[in-house]
C-alpha cells in the first residue's frame, strides 16, 4: 500500500470459525469504488457463495462499514450486515445503528466477514490488530440485556453486538442486537450467526478515519444540516426528532394505510387514542439515536425500556388487534430481549389470528414471543411453528395467502393498496417485504422532494428504479436513509468527494448504486427468484381497504401493476421474467455468474 | 404524464416566467413523452434525459428581466472563471446551492452539470436557458427552473444596490440596469394598487376556513408574490373538536391548496401534520404568543432583495446576515407609517431557525403586521381573515419595491457627486 488512504482504511478482516484462524487483508482499490461500502461491499463478499444453503460453513456474515463511516458526514455512522436469508432465501441484509461501523473503523477495517462454524458458542473480540476468540457458552439462554450487561463488566467501551435466545433456537427472523437498542432486525441475521454458533461480537479501535479535505467535508456537513432542520418529517414541530418514526402512525392511519388485523383492513379506529404522542405522555422518553446523527429518533422510557419504533407500534396494536400501548411497549421489549424481528413476530402472529379467528389478550401474546424464541413456556409448541415465519405457517396450514409477505419477508406496516410506487417497491425488492429498498413514501406520502400521485403507476416505474440506485448508493457509503427525507445525493456526494479525496457527483454515486442493485438481482436470481416472486400477496389485488367517503380506497389494479412491473424490468435491463440480461451486467463491470456460464 | 407536462409548462408561462408555448417538457417513464411536438431542441432533451436516467426534463428560456438578470450573472460567472451562479436568497441557496453556468448547447456539459445539480444555466446565442432535471416527476423541473429564475432576479437586483453602496458602479453597469429597470414594467402591472375581494371572516368551521385559505394562496401566486409558487398560508380556526391550526402541506403550491391542507391541533395531541409546511413551528409560535387568527407567507422579491441591503459595509458579521444578524433592522416607510421588521433565520427548526427570530418579532409589543425574513421572504398575519394580511403583502412589497430604486437614485447622485 503506498501513500495516504482516505475514508476506507483499505483491510478487512476475515475469520474462520472452524479453524480460529483470523487474516487482516488488503480492501482493493477498484473493489472500494465499484461497490463503495456497506451494503455494497456485502453483496461482493456474498456473491461467491450466495447459492450454498444458510448453514454451510462457507456461507460468510458479513459486517461492512463505508467511507463515510467514523467522519462528520450526517447520520454516517451506521453500518450493513448482510447474508443470505434463512427466512427467504433470498439475499437477507439490514442497516444497523450503534457504534459496530465506527468500531470497526476504527480498528482498521471496511469490513469484517465471518465464515465457518465453531463447535461451540463463541465471541470474537476485536482490539484493533488483536483478534481474539472466546467461549460464550456462559451466554446462552440470557435475554440480551444480560448478554450485554455480562461483556460489559469486561468490555465497558466500545461496541457489542450479539444475538438472542431466538437465534440459537433456530428462529428464522432471529435478529442482531448492537449496543442495546439497535437491531440488525430482518431477514433473520441472527440466525445466520446462531448457525455458525457466533454469539457475540465485541469492537474496540482507537483509529480514525482520515479525510481528504476537511474545509470540503465541513461544507457539505453544513448543507446537509441545513436541508435537515428545513425538514419537517425529521426536525418539524411532529417530526422524527422529537417522536421518533412513531410519529408516522397518526400519518398512515388518516391516510387509511395502516395494516389492520393482518392487512384485511387499512384504518384502526382506536389508533389517534393510542399515537406517538400518547407515548410521550405515558413513558416521557428521553431521545437516543446514533452517534453524530442530529436527528436521535429513538426513544427509551424511564425505566429503560425502547419504545416502539413505528413499524413495532403499528403491527403490535392495529396488526394484531391490540388497543394496549403497554402490551405494544412489552412486546417491542420482549423482541429486544430475546433477538426478535418485531416486523416478522407481530406478522406471524398476525397471520395466525387471522387463520384461526382467535382474538388475543396480553399473556398469550407475551407467550408466544417466548416461544416462538426459545420454544419454551405455555406457547413452546406452536410459538417453534410460528418462529419459522408466516410463509412457511401459512403453506403448512395450507393458506399460504394468509402471509403477508413478499419473498417470505414480511410486510411492514404501510398498506400499499395506498401507494402505488410503495406496491411496486415491495413487489421488486431484492430483500422482499420491505419499503427500504425505494422508500417510496418519501413522495408518495410525505411530499419529498415533491408529492406524487400515490393512486397511479403513472412514472412510478422509473422513480422507483432510481430510489433503488440512490438508498443502494446510500446503503454503502452508509448514511441512514432518513437523511434522504431532507437531503439528497447530491449533497452527500460532495461529502463523499471531500472525505476520499475522489472526484463523484451524484450521477457517479447513482451508477454504484445501480451496480449494487443488480448484484442483488444477481444473487437472487442465481437461487431460483424470478418473476413470479416479485409480487404481491393476493389480497392487494381483490380486497379494497377501509376507505373513507372522500377517501376511497380499492384494490391495486392488478394489469397497471403488472403493466408497471414490465416497465420496471425494462428501465432495470432484466428480461421479461425478471432475470437479469448478460448487456445489463456487463454494461456495469458484473461477472456473470460462473453456473449460468455453460446455459 | 401529458397532463402533467403541459400543466408546468402553462405554470412557467402563467408566473411572467417563460413566453406561452415556448418551455419544453419531456417525461420518460418507460415511454418518452414531451409537452409538445416538433421542437428543435427534442434530440438534445433525449440525449440529456436518457444520459441522467432521469424521469424529466426541463428546457426553457426565461423572458424579461429574469432573462436579463438571469444572463447578465451567468456571462459575469464565465467571464470570471467561476463555474456558477450563486444564489443571494436563503431558501434558494439552501435547496440548491449554486446554479452551474454552461457555456453554449453541448450535451457533454449539460450532463456534467445535471450530474452535480438540480438544474443549470445554459448561455447558448447571447440568451440564458434554465435546464432541469427531476428524479419523480415534471414538477421537480418546475420547482427548480422558477427558483433558479427568483434566484438570479434577487441576486441580480441586491448586488447592484450592493455594489452601488460600494461605489463600484461602472456606467456600462448602470445602462445595463437602466435596461433591465425598464423591463420590470409588465411586473408591475402584477402588482394591482388595491387588494382583491378575499373572504371575510370570522370563519365559521374548518371548511370555510381551508376555502379562504385556499382563495388566499391563490391570490399570493396571481399577484406574484412568490416564486414556484411555494411559501405557506395557514390559519387558526376553533371546532367542535377541538382548536386547530390549518396549514398548507411542506411543498404545497399555493395556488393549489385544495387537498393540501392539514389539520393540526393546537394541543398537540396528533402528529398528522407531519406533512405541514416546514414553517409549522413557527406558525404555531406566532398564534401561541399572540392575536394573530391568520398568517400569510410569500416570497415577494423587493421585499427580499431590500431586506439584504445594509449600510454597514465592513460589520464583523458580514456572510452570516442570513442567520445571525445581530443589528435591530427594519424597513420603515414615513415616521409613523409603516414599520417591518427584518430578522435573520434559515428555513425550519435548527440552531439558526426562523422559528427561533420570527415569532418573537411579529408577536412582539401586542402583535406586528409583518416581518420579513433576511434574504427569504415576508410573513404577514390577519386579525380574522386573510384581507389585512394580504393587503400587508402588498403594501411591503410595493413600498420595497420604490424604496428599492429611491435607494440606488440616491446612491448614484451620491456616487457622482463624489
Ligand atoms: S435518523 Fe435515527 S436511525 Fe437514522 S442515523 Fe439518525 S438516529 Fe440513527
Ligand atoms: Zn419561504
Amino acid at each position: 500500500m503506498t501513500g495516504q488512504l482516505f475514508g476506507w482504511t483499505g483491510r478487512y478482516l476475515r475469520v474462520d470459525l472452524s479453524t480460529g484462524a483470523s487474516e487482516n487483508l488488503p480492501l482493493p482499490e477498484d473493489i472500494r469504488q465499484t461497490f463503495l461500502g456497506g451494503r455494497g461491499l456485502g453483496g461482493f463478499f456474498l456473491r461467491d457463495f450466495a447459492t450454498l444453503p444458510c448453514d454451510h460453513p462457507d456461507m460468510p456474515l458479513i459486517i461492512a462499514s463505508g467511507p463515510l463511516t467514523g467522519t462528520n458526514s450526517p447520520a454516517s455512522s451506521r453500518c450493513h450486515i448482510m447474508s443470505r436469508s434463512p427466512l427467504t432465501g433470498a439475499i437477507g441484509d439490514a442497516s444497523v445503528g450503534g457504534r459496530l461501523g465506527l468500531e470497526l473503523k476504527h480498528a482498521g477495517y471496511d469490513a469484517l466477514v465471518v465464515t465457518g462454524q465453531a463447535n461451540t458458542p463463541c465471541g470474537i473480540e476485536i482490539d484493533d490488530h488483536e483478534v481474539r476468540f472466546t467461549d460464550a457458552t456462559n451466554l446462552t439462554g440470557l435475554p440480551t440485556p444480560d448478554v450485554f450487561a455480562k461483556l460489559r463488566a469486561h468490555r465497558p467501551t466500545g461496541c457489542i453486538a450479539t444475538t438472542g435466545p431466538a437465534a440459537e433456537n433456530g428462529c428464522r427472523f432471529a435478529s442482531i442486537m448492537v449496543d442495546t437498542y439497535h437491531s440488525a432486525a430482518r431477514c433473520g441475521l441472527g440466525l445466520v450467526a446462531g448457525l455458525k454458533n457466533l454469539k457475540y461480537i465485541a469492537v474496540r479501535g482507537t483509529g480514525a478515519t482520515q479525510v481528504a479535505d476537511p474545509a470540503g467535508l465541513a461544507a457539505a456537513v453544513e448543507d446537509i444540516e441545513r436541508l435537515a432542520n428545513a425538514s419537517p418529517a425529521l426536525m418539524g414541530q411532529h417530526g422524527f426528532a422529537r417522536y421518533g418514526t412513531g410519529s408516522l402512525y397518526d400519518l398512515m392511519d388518516s391516510r387509511r394505510m395502516m395494516p389492520t388485523d393482518n392487512f384485511a383492513r387499512t384504518h384502526f379506529p382506536p389508533a389517534p387514542g393510542i399515537n406517538a404522542y400518547a407515548y410521550a405522555q405515558r413513558y416521557h422518553p428521553v431521545r437516543r439515536g446514533c452517534p453524530g446523527c442530529l436527528v436521535q429518533c429513538k426513544g427509551l422510557s424511564g425505566d429503560g425500556r425502547p419504545l416502539p419504533e413505528y413499524e413495532a407500534m403499528s403491527h403490535f396494536t392495529a396488526l394484531i388487534g391490540n388497543e394496549m400501548i403497554e402490551l405494544a411497549m412489552r412486546a417491542t421489549d420482549f423482541c429486544a430481549c430475546l433477538g426478535l424481528d418485531p416486523v416478522s413476530a407481530a406478522s406471524t402472529l398476525a397471520c395466525h389470528r387471522e387463520r384461526t379467528g382467535e382474538d388475543y389478550g396480553p399473556d398469550r401474546v407475551l407467550a408466544l414471543l417466548l416461544g416462538m424464541a426459545t420454544s419454551q413456556g405455555p406457547e413452546a409448541e406452536l410459538g417453534r411453528e410460528l418462529g419459522q415465519g408466516a410463509a412457511s405457517y401459512a403453506a403448512s396450514h395450507g393458506r399460504p395467502d394468509l402471509a403477508m409477505s413478499v419473498k417470505g419477508l414480511d410486510l411492514p406496516a404501510y398498506d400499499p393498496r395506498g401507494a402505488y410506487g410503495l406496491a411496486l417497491s415491495y413487489a421488486v425488492s431484492t430483500q422482499g417485504g420491505s419499503h427500504l429498498r425505494a422508500n417510496p413514501l418519501s413522495h408518495e406520502v410525505l411530499r419529498k422532494p415533491v408529492a406524487t400521485d400515490r393512486f397511479s403507476f403513472s412514472g412510478k416505474a422509473r422513480s422507483i428504479k432510481s430510489a433503488e440506485d440512490m438508498l443502494a448508493a446510500a446503503d454503502s457509503l452508509p448514511i441512514c436513509r432518513h437523511l434522504l427525507l431532507a437531503a439528497s445525493l447530491e449533497e452527500y456526494a460532495k461529502a463523499f468527494a471531500a472525505v476520499t479525496g475522489l472526484p463523484a457527483t451524484a450521477g457517479d454515486l447513482l451508477l454504484a448504486g445501480e451496480r449494487i442493485c443488480m448484484q442483488e438481482r444477481l444473487l437472487n436470481a442465481q437461487n431460483g427468484f424470478t418473476a413470479k416472486d416479485d409480487d404481491l400477496p393476493q389480497r392487494f389485488f381483490t380486497e379494497s381497504g377501509s376507505g373513507a367517503p372522500d377517501l376511497p380506497v380499492p384494490p391495486i389494479p392488478r394489469q397497471d401493476f403488472l403493466a408497471a412491473r414490465a416497465a420496471y424490468y425494462r428501465i432495470r435491463g432484466l428480461d421479461l421474467n425478471g432475470l437479469p440480461t448478460r448487456d445489463t451486467v456487463q454494461r456495469l463491470g458484473l461477472p456473470w455468474p460462473k453456473q449460468w456460464e455453460r446455459a | 404524464m401529458n397532463d402533467q407536462l403541459a400543466k408546468y409548462a402553462a405554470k412557467l408561462a402563467d408566473a411572467g416566467l417563460c413566453a406561452p408555448g415556448e418551455p419544453l417538457l419531456a417525461a420518460l417513464d418507460a415511454e418518452l413523452s414531451f409537452n409538445h411536438a416538433g421542437d428543435p431542441r427534442q434530440s438534445l432533451a433525449v440525449e440529456v434525459l436518457l444520459g441522467l436516467g432521469a424521469s424529466a426534463l426541463l428546457l426553457a428560456e426565461p423572458i424579461g428581466a429574469c432573462q436579463a438578470t438571469m444572463y447578465a450573472l451567468a456571462r459575469e460567472a464565465l467571464e470570471q472563471g467561476e463555474a456558477a451562479v450563486i444564489p443571494g436568497d436563503c431558501e434558494t441557496r439552501t435547496f440548491l446551492h449554486d446554479l452551474p453556468v454552461v457555456n453554449g448547447l453541448d450535451t457533454a456539459l449539460i450532463l456534467q452539470a445535471l450530474r452535480r445539480r438540480k438544474g443549470c444555466i445554459i448561455l447558448h446565442q447571447g440568451r440564458a436557458l434554465m435546464a432541469a432535471a427531476g428524479s419523480v416527476s415534471p414538477e421537480q423541473t418546475f420547482v427548480t427552473a422558477s427558483s433558479m429564475a427568483f434566484a438570479c432576479f434577487v441576486a441580480y437586483f441586491a448586488k447592484h444596490l450592493r455594489d452601488a453602496r460600494a461605489g463600484q458602479i461602472t456606467s456600462a453597469r448602470r445602462a445595463e440596469f437602466a435596461a433591465i429597470r425598464a423591463l420590470l414594467d409588465a411586473d408591475m402591472a402584477r402588482l394591482p394598487q388595491t387588494a382583491p375581494e378575499l373572504l371575510s371572516g370570522p370563519f365559521a368551521n374548518a371548511d370555510q376556513a381551508r376555502a379562504a385559505m385556499i382563495q388566499a394562496g391563490r391570490a399570493v401566486v396571481e399577484h406574484g408574490l412568490v416564486d414556484s409558487s411555494f411559501g405557506n398560508v395557514s390559519c387558526r380556526q376553533s371546532t367542535t373538536g377541538g382548536e386547530l391550526l390549518l396549514i398548507s402541506q411542506t411543498g404545497s403550491a399555493l395556488d393549489e391548496l385544495g387537498g393540501v391542507i392539514d389539520p393540526c391541533r393546537m394541543d398537540g395531541t396528533s402528529c398528522v401534520g407531519l406533512t405541514a409546511s416546514s414553517e409549522l413551528t413557527a406558525h404555531k409560535a406566532i398564534y401561541d404568543g399572540g392575536p394573530a387568527k391568520t398568517i400569510l407567507h410569500g416570497h415577494p422579491r423587493f421585499a427580499v432583495i431590500l431586506s439584504m441591503d445594509c449600510e454597514k459595509l465592513d460589520c464583523p458579521g458580514l456572510g452570516n446576515c442570513h442567520r445571525a444578524c445581530a443589528t435591530p433592522r427594519a424597513v420603515n416607510g414615513d415616521p409613523g407609517g409603516l414599520h417591518i421588521p427584518i430578522v435573520p433565520g434559515e428555513v425550519g427548526t435548527g440552531p439558526f431557525g426562523l422559528c427561533n427570530t420570527l415569532p418573537p418579532a411579529l408577536t412582539s409589543g401586542g402583535g406586528q403586521r409583518g416581518v420579513i425574513v433576511y434574504g427569504h421572504g415576508l410573513f404577514t398575519t390577519g386579525a380574522v381573515d386573510f384581507r389585512d394580511a394580504f393587503a400587508t403583502l402588498l403594501e411591503v412589497e410595493r413600498f420595497c419595491r420604490d424604496e428599492y430604486f429611491r435607494r440606488v437614485a440616491g446612491l448614484d447622485q451620491q456616487n457622482d457627486a463624489g
